[in-house]
């Protein structure tokens, strides 16, 4: 087999091998390795499965593991909290494996021209969906872009405070509290949940004016809300933070600004939010990133961590070029003295979105923002109306929980009778929020159809029965 | 220099305007269902749902296209990106083929369209791939159980200083214990996220055998110590032959070891972090392993570590229990999570298939002539004018990259290595990597030429270099205004770092050229 070479590398066949040894001078590699010494080398050599070294073999073996995954295209499924199954182009599925955007880093300005213009076509576009005019490069994820967001907010206000829903995302909650650092570090920043209004699930504006101090460094408010429920008055959110010298930080699925009001709307002074809504296919939670954004103002963009580009022009007149901006403030930059990190990010994602923007428009975000709203609420209320089934909260977009209480059951118990009929319910709350009992929440999108919510009706009257 | 004749190359102009320029009123580029009648009637109206205040009242601007339009837009952008159709040699990133095989598998449904929060009994086979692969890392790295959920080695980086908290408050020394001591030939990342999780950064300068010395690591070890954050080979191709000694050192003080394996190519089943103490490791999936870089991500920096930190990693793990596979969801001591769900999971199915593609014998062979055509490399770069060779008195061969110079040639032309860097792509040769902050090499450049480029290619890249440094010494200017034959000319970058110039955004952009023009 060795005598053979192997299609990924193209000095493997022994005599081209040979030839370099031969070129530089040695007989085997072995001899280069000198910098090494021998108590350094594995004890043991290394023992991995056989190799599958032709493609058919290993397509077959990649077939045969992967083929026993029970998949969302297949299954109806209502599944959401931190990633959504959306509908996505199949343009942007066509940009997302373009090798020149796959395969390689980084080129110079001009070389790369073509993928910086897509990556500020990505800022801009958002910008517009978010009437906000600083937009940097993505980060790994919303979780990670609150974090990042929360830490900008600290440095800016020198306070350690930060006012959260009470109702959160575990995922995303979890990602936040580790970027804020555990209490005892130099940099702890303390997450207070204040309480949200058990009859709207939007927070309790008393509460929050209440919680309010001249240790808050923000307010951190989700529209929609991790479970759904969309705030009805945002600018008072903003305007509470603002009177306590706080800022307000957003996060804002994309996906619904087509008909929920843009952060800069309301004067956020930071939005969060996801990009994998964004023309992403879920891949089991590969598909996520997150972005942060804010005004275009020196105080806010001084405290980015990402790296970021602007228009700029070139050395012929007229002619347009991409460079990076305030990398110095970057960990490529400063090291340890940079804002926080960055480094590899899902910028391939950026070039997706732009792609999926451009394709949507403005009348394809209000179709879709209008489509998903009322196709969520229409399977509310015929869940609503299942005996012993509830649903939480009035105004929501696209997620909404689901109280199943007073029928008994466990949503554990509801979620397996529902696989059986090749369902995927919602996510069960009852372990991460564990004062809504057994609740579920429940995802509808673009790609559920009336006759997919009926179906789901007709299981559950099934189910509950 | 060579007598080859070098090839005709100009890249593709398009002038491409900003997306949002392009389009007129009116045109579609993807339409959305009409709601079903009986979801309209029941459901009302976005007046009715949404509270006026909480309604967006302006549409946004974004552009209206035709789907072709923005297919072709895109296309033309993409264009306008070299992106490895040239060669690169792009020295700490390990450029590599990404088969398209793995492309194919990870984009149909059973790997799309899955979500994280469905039954483990739908998610057997990426469970077995997700385990599959931590113990295939287990075995090149000797450690206990690998994480993918860090989104890049900054990211795995970022998991270790984490990890580090938890780790020395669990003995209850996380008060003492404040610092973490890296090199100054460490990637960047290492010292930013230890300073980002809350630790102060001590740094170790390089001496003359070109790594610091074991009596600086000495001096530098105190009660403080949390750990020592640390890469070998560095990026100069030079491999610290002290550093077992460097790990028992740091336990001795009572700090962790983690070894950044971004250099790991060469070293490939040569070397396992954990026999050489290191308590965790990190390998790049998107570099050493196959998986496509993607200009920046989606990437995955696996982290794996000694069975003592098991416990402290973040959640979830994936556990084998006879031949089904399990989520463990959380753990009593973990540091919860780094970033949502278990990680780019596309990218840790590309980097088995790569793994069970070269197989044991596989890697060995990448290593080898990953180190091969590195040295291959050295004697012809050498002889071109003006090249000289970081630690230039270090004679071993150096692993699978080695730092060089332009400084001579810069003092003699004026002409600077990122003046070589954007004439050589005007060869339709993608761009070198120079060096991390702060250079300690003047003027430096890094080829690496790992496993995937031939002699031939590796051979024309020299050849345009030294065509490129001819020019410098006898036709500087056409250097220092290049490149002409590129999607664009020189950008102008002067104006970036001006607050009444930037703009990250087309609507930044408009509103500073009125406010210049008012």
């Amino acid at each position: 087999m060795t005598s053979r070479a192997h299609p990924y590398m193209a000095n493997s066949a022994p005599e081209l091998r040979d030839e370099l040894c031969r070129a530089v001078g040695v007989s085997s590699p072995d001899e280069l390795f000198a910098q090494i010494p021998a108590d350094h080398l594995t004890r043991t050599p290394i023992e991995l499965p056989p190799p599958l070294a032709s493609e058919v073999e290993l397509s077959r073996h990649l077939r045969s593991i992967l083929g026993r995954n029970v998949d969302c295209e297949r299954t109806l499924s209502f599944l959401g909290g931190g990633c959504w199954q959306h509908h996505v182009p199949a343009v942007c599925d066509e940009i997302a494996t373009r090798t020149e955007f796959l395969t390689p880093v980084w080129g110079t300005p001009s070389s790369d021209h073509g993928r910086n213009q897509a990556w500020f076509e990505f800022s801009s576009q958002l910008g517009e969906l978010l009437e906000l005019d600083f937009v940097g490069l993505p980060v790994y994820s919303w979780g990670c872009a609150a974090g990042h967001a929360l830490r900008m907010a600290a440095r800016l206000t020198g306070r350690d405070v930060v006012l959260i829903p009470d109702l959160m995302d575990p995922e995303r909650l979890a990602v936040m509290r580790t970027y804020c650092e555990p209490p005892g570090m130099r940099g702890h920043i303390e997450l207070r949940a204040v309480p949200t209004d058990p009859a709207t699930g939007t927070l309790d504006l008393d509460a929050l004016e209440a919680a309010l101090s001249e240790r808050a460094a923000a307010v951190y408010v989700e529209i929609p809300g991790a479970l759904g429920a969309v705030e009805r008055d945002p600018e008072r959110i903003v305007a509470l933070a603002h009177a306590h010298g706080a800022e307000a930080v957003v996060g804002a699925d994309p996906i619904s600004l087509g008909v929920l009001a843009p952060p800069g709307q309301y004067g956020a002074d930071i939005a969060v939010g996801p990009t994998q809504p964004l023309g992403v296919h879920m891949n089991c939670g590969g598909g996520v990133g997150g972005f942060i954004a804010s005004r275009d103002e020196e105080r806010y963009a001084r405290e980015y961590p990402t790296l970021q580009v602007s228009l700029c022009p070139t050395t012929e007149p007229g002619e347009r070029g991409f460079s990076l901006t305030l990398f110095e403030q970057s960990s490529y930059g400063s090291r340890e003295l940079g804002n926080d990190w960055t480094g590899n990010s899902v910028y391939l994602w950026a070039v997706v979105n732009a792609a999926y923007m451009s394709l949507l428009g403005p009348a394809g975000f209000a179709e879709l923002g209008e489509l998903i709203l009322l196709r969520s609420h229409y399977a509310a209320r015929r869940l609503g109306a299942l005996p012993g089934v509830a649903v939480r909260w009035p105004g929501f977009f696209k997620e909404f929980v689901v109280d199943f209480n007073r029928t008994g059951r466990t949503v554990a118990a509801i979620n397996r009778a529902l696989r059986e009929r090749d369902i995927f319910g919602g996510g069960d709350l009852s372990s991460s929020h564990p004062q809504l009992g057994q609740s579920a929440l429940y995802c509808v999108t673009e790609i559920h159809t009336q006759e997919d919510i009926d179906r789901l009706v007709a299981a559950l009257t099934e189910v509950l029965r | 220099m060579s007598e080859r004749t070098l090839r005709r190359y100009h890249a593709a102009v398009w002038d491409e305007p900003i997306v949002l320029e392009l389009g007129r009123e009116g045109r579609r580029g993807m339409l959305l269902p009409a709601p079903e009648a009986e979801v309209r009637a029941t459901a009302g109206s976005v007046e009715a749902l949404i509270p006026q205040g909480a309604r967006r009242q302006r549409p946004p601007e974004l552009p209206q296209l035709s789907e072709f339009e923005v297919q072709r837009h895109y296309l033309h952008l993409s264009q306008e990106t070299l992106g490895m159709m040239g060669i690169s040699l792009f020295g700490t990133c390990t450029m590599k083929y990404n088969p398209r095989l793995n492309e194919l598998v990870t984009a149909r449904p059973w790997l799309a369209e899955l979500h994280p929060g469905q039954d483990e009994e739908t998610l057997q086979g990426v469970l077995e791939i997700v385990h599959s692969l931590s113990e295939i890392l287990c075995e090149l790295s000797g450690m206990s159980q690998f994480v993918f959920q860090p989104g890049g080695g900054a990211d795995a980086a970022y998991t270790q200083a984490c990890i580090t908290r938890a780790y020395h408050e669990h003995r209850g020394e996380l008060a003492q214990r404040d610092e973490i001591i890296t090199t100054i030939q460490a990637h960047p990342c290492n010292a930013a996220t230890a300073a980002a999780a809350g630790f102060k950064v001590v740094t170790l300068p390089l001496e003359e055998d070109g790594y610091p010395s074991v009596a600086a690591l000495e001096a530098a070890v105190s009660e403080r110590t949390a750990a020592l954050m640390v890469n070998n080979p560095d990026d100069m191709g030079i491999y610290n032959p002290n550093i077992r000694r460097w790990v028992e050192i740091v336990h001795a003080a009572g700090g962790l070891a983690f070894y950044d394996h971004a250099n790991f190519n060469g070293v490939m089943s040569r070397l396992r972090a954990r026999e050489l103490g290191f308590d965790a490791c990190m390998f790049m999936l998107h570099k050493t392993f196959g998986a496509p870089k993607g200009g920046g991500g989606p990437a995955v920096g696996a982290y794996g570590c000694s069975e003592e930190l098991v416990p402290f990693l973040p959640r979830p793990l994936v556990r084998r229990d006879g031949d089904r596979y399990t989520i463990e969801h959380e753990g009593p001591l973990s540091i919860g999570r780094v970033r949502e769900f278990w990680g780019n999971v596309p990218q840790v199915v590309k980097a088995y298939s790569w793994a069970r593609a070269l197989g044991a014998e596989g890697i060995r062979r990448a290593a080898d002539l990953s180190v091969l055509a590195n040295n291959y490399m050295e004697e012809r770069l050498l002889a071109i004018r003006g090249v000289s060779k970081s630690f230039p008195e270090l004679t071993a061969p150096r692993l699978e990259m080695t730092r060089y110079s332009l400084a001579g040639m810069t003092e003699e032309t004026g002409v600077t290595v990122l003046d070589v860097q954007n004439r050589m792509v005007d060869y339709g040769i993608d761009a070198f990597w120079l060096s991390h902050e702060p250079w300690i090499v003047p003027e430096p450049f890094t080829p690496e030429a790992g496993e995937l480029w031939s002699k031939e290619d590796i051979d024309y890249w020299i050849d345009v270099l030294a065509a490129v440094v001819q020019e410098a010494y006898e036709r500087p200017e056409v250097v220092r205004s290049a490149p002409h034959n590129q999607a664009i000319h020189k950008v102008d970058g002067s104006g970036a770092d001006d607050p009444e110039r930037w703009a990250t955004t087309w609507r930044a952009y408009q509103r500073k050229q009125n406010l210049a023009v008012a």
